[in-house]
């Protein structure tokens, strides 16, 4: 009873902040109207029922396949480099003599973890200015032609990519340097004394012990896959017109889409379909782990 | 870990083995060269985004942002400080953003985590399962908008900058498998037996010894906040510009300087417009918002390490 009492505050929050819009997600299958003198869910419920309209519509624009094109290329490539690099630079940074030098790198690479994407998009800026940029003043230097970046698509799928790694790689880095510290170091005295050298002891010790924890990590990103940085595709690149084929996904879509154009309509569509999605394909990535090796399902 | 393993055998012995483990020199010295590198990529940019916003403004039209400006100069910083006003007001709603949602997030984040694995509770399998959802299945952008500014109004309050962000399953899980690990259900039970009340155990019992793991989460929930942009994006609407925090005064810049110009026009009549130090004044506030950051971040990043290491762990 006491604790029903505790939990209470809580569960209004959920209730409100979390289940609240589940339900409200209908709005994607309704032609949304404001009615007077009554509440939002009345007016959502009464809304004229429109089936499955504003799909249909949504994906007569060619917006709806870029953004779904660049949303999945985009986290397939974000997925595997964000388990390649940090694994190896955690793998790497344990094997460093000096610890007080590990820590100062681990600190710094972690830093970017800490800063909004606003913040990061001013440091871009001050480098790819176009009249002020460090980079075009280098070009200049060089008697090169200055680089219009903010204009130019062709870069930016790279400068993505690297902006993503750059900010997450501490954090993956600090999550396996912790299982690798958490390996025990008998496995390790066992492998030197049958002599082996130090590849073989990270190819048969310290990459299967990560992979628990590398499963979880993978079935929790793919689950993501259809969900962006907001502030990476929309902040970074000032949300610059010339450089919407390679910047629009999902979620910049959905907020232009609402806050811009003022559609419900496609941006609920957009975001119905994001939602659903993304539960499909956490259900079926942890079914398929599960199926492979029933130990390391998420749940 | 590695003491308790091994603990019949002597300290120098486990030195001794891991030294002949070690990589070579050479391997060694190019390990460090490559996280020298990553690591200067890491913060090279904040250096930089300081070194503009300490650079003259005749510096920056002639030669642009540079690690080396022609002159150095405060202007930017003495007119931020002239503009106390305004750059003060978005400090403090940062700052209370930051403290009142983190206060807020640890009472209804923790108490969530101290009730779900009671066993004496009868309604645990419905409130686990309710957290558990979220995790899955959002209602996505559009429907969590129309309903937290249609149907609970929160459209230009400060709630709506608070509320959204205060709770996560990801903080109840990480707090519920901390309060699990630290405090045995015996302590719980025998306080139970001893007839303190459930309130009384979770704030005198439980909260004093679980400080760690709240400072984890409160460490989570404050930097979520001082870098939260988006729901005042969202939320609050140009003309309630009063009510930005330092993050969204960077991200409506180019309309804030032209209104800090305006300001200053009014204010110092006389002064022309070439006189305001625009590029350093915008690379100055970034400063402002990211120098806590840098200086708290290295002394609370065991903390950060910690809830990522049980968050993961557990799922």
């Amino acid at each position: 009873m006491e604790l029903t009492l505790l939990a209470l505050p809580t569960s209004i929050w959920y209730l409100l902040f979390s289940y609240l819009p589940m339900f409200g997600i209908l709005v994607a299958f309704k032609r949304f109207k404001p009615l007077p003198r009554t509440n939002y869910i009345v007016s959502l419920l009464r809304s004229e029922f429109v089936g499955i309209d504003n799909f249909k519509f949504l994906f007569a624009t060619p917006d709806a396949w870029i953004m779904f094109r660049n949303t999945l290329l985009y986290n397939i490539v974000f997925i595997l480099l964000g388990i390649l690099i940090p694994v190896t630079l955690a793998i790497l940074i344990s094997q460093l003599r000096s610890r007080i030098l590990a820590k100062i790198y681990q600190t710094s690479i972690f830093l970017p973890y800490f800063l909004s994407w606003v913040v990061v998009g001013y440091f871009v800026f001050s480098f790819l200015s176009v009249d002020k940029g460090l980079i075009n003043s280098i070009l200049k230097l060089n008697g090169r032609d200055p680089v219009q970046w903010y204009m130019e698509r062709k870069y930016w799928p790279y400068l993505i990519v690297f902006l993503n790694v750059w900010k997450g790689m501490g954090y993956g880095m600090v999550v396996y340097l912790a299982s690798i510290t958490g390996i025990d170091a008998a496995l390790y005295e066992a492998a030197i004394i049958d002599g082996a050298s130090k590849r073989q002891q990270v190819r048969y010790i310290t990459l299967p012990m990560l992979k628990p924890i590398i499963t979880i990590l993978f079935i929790l990103s793919v689950g993501r896959i259809f969900s962006t940085d907001f502030g990476l595709f929309y902040q970074v690149p000032r949300n610059s017109g010339p450089l919407v084929d390679v910047t629009q996904t999902i979620d910049v879509y959905v907020y232009k889409a609402l806050m811009g154009m003022n559609n419900i309509g496609f941006s609920s569509a957009a975001a119905f379909l994001q939602s659903i999605f993304g539960l499909v394909t956490i259900l079926t990535a942890n079914f398929i782990v599960k199926k492979i090796d029933p130990e390391r399902g998420l749940f | 870990m590695l003491e308790r393993k091994t603990g019949f055998r002597s300290k120098s012995i486990v030195d001794g083995a891991q030294r002949f483990n070690q990589i070579s020199m050479p391997a060694d010295i190019l390990f460090n060269i490559l996280f020298l590198i990553i690591a200067l990529v890491c913060i090279i940019p904040l250096v930089f985004v300081v070194i503009i916003s300490l650079s003259s403004n005749d510096s920056i039209r002639t030669i642009g942002y540079s690690f080396t400006p022609n002159e150095w100069s405060l202007s930017a910083y003495s007119y931020l400080w002239r503009m106390r006003a305004y750059i003060g007001r978005a400090l403090f709603v940062s700052v209370g953003i930051t403290v009142i949602g983190t206060i807020l997030g640890l009472l209804l984040n923790s108490t969530m985590a101290y009730v779900l694995p009671r066993k004496s509770f009868r309604l645990r399998r419905f409130f686990t399962l309710m957290i558990f959802i979220p995790m899955l299945f959002h209602g996505g952008l559009v429907s969590t908008y129309l309903i937290n500014t249609k149907l609970l109004h929160l459209g230009n309050t400060y709630l709506a900058l608070i509320l959204p962000l205060c709770v996560s399953s990801f903080y109840i899980i990480v707090l519920r498998t901390y309060l699990q690990t630290t405090i045995p259900d015996s302590v719980i039970e025998s306080a139970r037996i001893d007839g303190a009340s459930q309130l009384r155990i979770f704030f005198h019992i439980v909260l004093p010894v679980s400080l760690p793991g709240l400072a984890t989460i409160g460490l989570f929930l404050a930097f979520a906040y001082w870098n939260d942009w988006f729901t005042t994006m969202l939320y609050i609407q140009s003309d309630h510009a009063n009510m930005f925090p330092l993050q969204y005064v960077l991200v409506d810049i180019e309309q804030n300087i032209q209104n800090m110009i305006r300001n200053a026009q009014y204010m110092m009549p006389g002064q022309s417009l070439d006189n305001i130090p625009a590029e350093s004044v915008r690379m100055a506030i970034v400063v402002f918002v990211v120098l806590p950051i840098a200086m708290a971040y290295p002394f609370f990043q065991k903390y950060f390490i910690t809830g990522l290491t049980i968050g993961s762990v557990k799922g």
